[in-house]
């Protein structure tokens, strides 16, 4: 038989719906802050490094390219503090070099080799070669082959949105950076051009016509995007102890 | 309070909960789960004090042990180093050629440079380097930039047409583009690639060739020497010109990857490593490369 109880007890709890809702988000939401809201209000969470910026135009039509066809599913792009790993890959990576991805790549998964520090790596022809076979240089390769993005048009008329909205969720893209979007895509694949101001708004881009190709394709803005990667910060001007977090 | 109601079946004690005539027996937890868990949270509470672990608004408690991941990380690298410190000073102290006279060096380079080799030259250059289309195989006895150690440090170091300041070769300039920039007509090139062919005792038309020595001797042979020798043999800094007479092509020897070559000219590039490996690293790979075959 049910016990008569007064006031607080478990029967009430049970035989009431809405306050078992809400004394569950309560419950839940504790654990949640507990572990989130630090995140953000720990000074050190982000390292204090010059050098990240946000992706240039073209090497974020890259990121996109990147994640349209699951890139992630295969490589991370996070490299951990172990001694094996920095030794392989590089210096661990920072939360700073990711801050302006939406979203990040750290992934959780290495059938291929991490990419956080591919960018200087290889050649722009190696990287265009690899993507095109993957066996024509690294014959034990499983990678799929990407040869048809050498021919496909990169579809850029709205990068600029790309950039807009890229600013709303916080990524400081300036106006003037916003306004020139399209123009400082087309200027990364142009090494002939004038690209005094991309390099202004965008220090250490790579520029190249990457394929070779007339128009840019999404191959031109997938190389660049790779290019970048791990480039941004100048490790040499920190020491380990600045750091840590 | 009185005693639940005792389940007739089992002979448990209920918790005297119900739901429409639906009742919980009391079956408590094992006695050594329950313990189990007080020490977890006695546990938890020694972490708490040695490790990081409360959040206090910008910062956090960071534990008496101030252990840090990546703290942690540069004790073992460091530890590494000196473990290794006994081959790395002396490497560091010699040139290339001095730590392949020195055996016990010697040894050490060639395992350090073989693993750096697979991990970063490798996917160019091939696993024994034996080269791809377009990266040059490094066993044989072909050097565009020299094959002496110095030369391949050097190479290691600074890159080839790369962003490094003291690259060989210029950034973007390779072979000139003679088709695409209007210097050289179809029936030129026609000409020269089948001088070229008859270089390499390949099929081609004797008369086109003739022809072909004409244009070679007037564009092709200050980079690529008279004698279709290579630049590094014919003495000619800074360009890279393979030889013309030889076995392994960097592109291709058949006459559609010659007019092409030819057409469109070609500019290899190798990214500088100073920037990404550090010095004893770098002369370990400059031992191993020298050593893969075709050192000189």
């Amino acid at each position: 038989m049910a016990q008569d109880k007064k006031g607080f007890s478990h029967d009430l709890i049970e035989r009431n719906t809405l306050l078992l809702i809400v004394l569950v988000l309560i419950t839940v939401s504790i654990g949640g802050l507990v572990q989130i809201v630090p995140l953000f209000t720990i000074e050190s969470t982000i390292e204090k490094v010059e050098g990240v910026r946000p992706y240039s135009p073209l090497e974020l039509a890259g990121q996109n390219i990147y994640l349209r066809e699951g890139c992630y599913n295969c490589h991370s792009q996070q490299i951990r503090p172990f001694r094996d790993e920095v030794e392989r890959y590089g210096h661990y990576s920072l939360a700073a070099e990711s801050m302006y991805d939406h979203p990040f790549q750290w992934g959780s998964k290495r059938t291929g080799p991490d990419l956080a520090r591919v960018g200087g790596k290889y050649s722009n022809a190696w990287q265009v070669a690899h993507l095109v076979n993957p066996r024509a240089v690294v014959p034990e390769s499983i990678m799929p082959t990407y040869g048809w993005m050498k021919e496909r048009p990169l579809s850029y008329g709205d990068i600029g949105d790309h950039l807009k909205t890229l600013k709303i969720v916080g990524v400081p893209y300036t106006d003037e950076q916003i306004a020139n979007a399209k123009a400082d895509l087309e200027a990364q694949k142009n090494p002939d051009g004038d690209t005094a101001g991309l390099m202004k708004r965008y220090p250490k881009a790579v520029v190249a016509n990457f394929t070779g190709e007339k128009t840019v394709t999404e191959m031109d803005a997938l190389v660049a995007y790779l290019q970048v990667l791990g480039t941004m910060v100048d490790f040499t001007k920190y020491q380990s102890k600045q750091l840590q977090q | 309070m009185a005693q639940n109601y005792k389940d007739e079946l089992s002979g448990v004690e209920t918790t005297g909960h119900e739901w429409d005539g639906l009742r919980e027996l009391n079956n408590p937890l094992p006695k050594w789960w329950l313990y189990l868990f007080y020490v977890c949270i006695a546990w938890a509470m020694v972490y708490y004090v040695f490790y990081p672990a409360w959040p206090l608004g910008k910062t956090y408690t960071k534990g008496i042990l101030g252990y840090s991941q990546r703290e942690e990380l540069d004790t073992k690298l460091a530890e590494a180093k000196a473990g290794q410190a006994k081959y790395l000073t002396a490497i560091a102290a010699k040139s290339v050629d001095e730590i392949q006279k020195d055996k016990d060096l010697l040894g050490f380079a060639m395992a350090g440079g073989r693993s750096y080799f697979n991990e970063n030259c490798a996917a160019c250059h091939g696993a024994g380097g034996q080269g791809a289309k377009g990266f040059p195989t490094l066993a044989d006895d072909v050097w565009l930039w020299g094959g002496s150690s110095a030369d391949i440090y050097k190479t290691i170091q600074h890159g080839i047409r790369s962003d490094d300041g003291d690259t060989r070769g210029t950034p973007n300039v390779g072979m000139t583009a003679f088709g695409k920039d209007g210097i050289l007509n179809r029936d030129q090139i026609d000409q020269v690639t089948d001088y070229v062919l008859s270089l390499n005792g390949k099929t081609a038309d004797a008369g086109k060739a003739a022809k072909g020595k004409a244009v070679y001797d007037e564009n092709c042979a200050a980079c690529h020497g008279d004698a279709a020798q290579g630049s590094v043999a014919a003495g000619v800094d800074g360009v890279g010109a393979p030889p013309l007479k030889q076995a392994n092509w960097l592109y291709g020897s058949d006459k559609q990857t010659l007019v092409e070559t030819v057409t469109n000219g070609r500019a290899g590039v190798m990214p500088a490593w100073s920037k990404r490996l550090d010095d004893a690293t770098i002369k370990s790979l400059a031992v191993y490369v020298h050593n893969l075959g075709g050192g000189k």
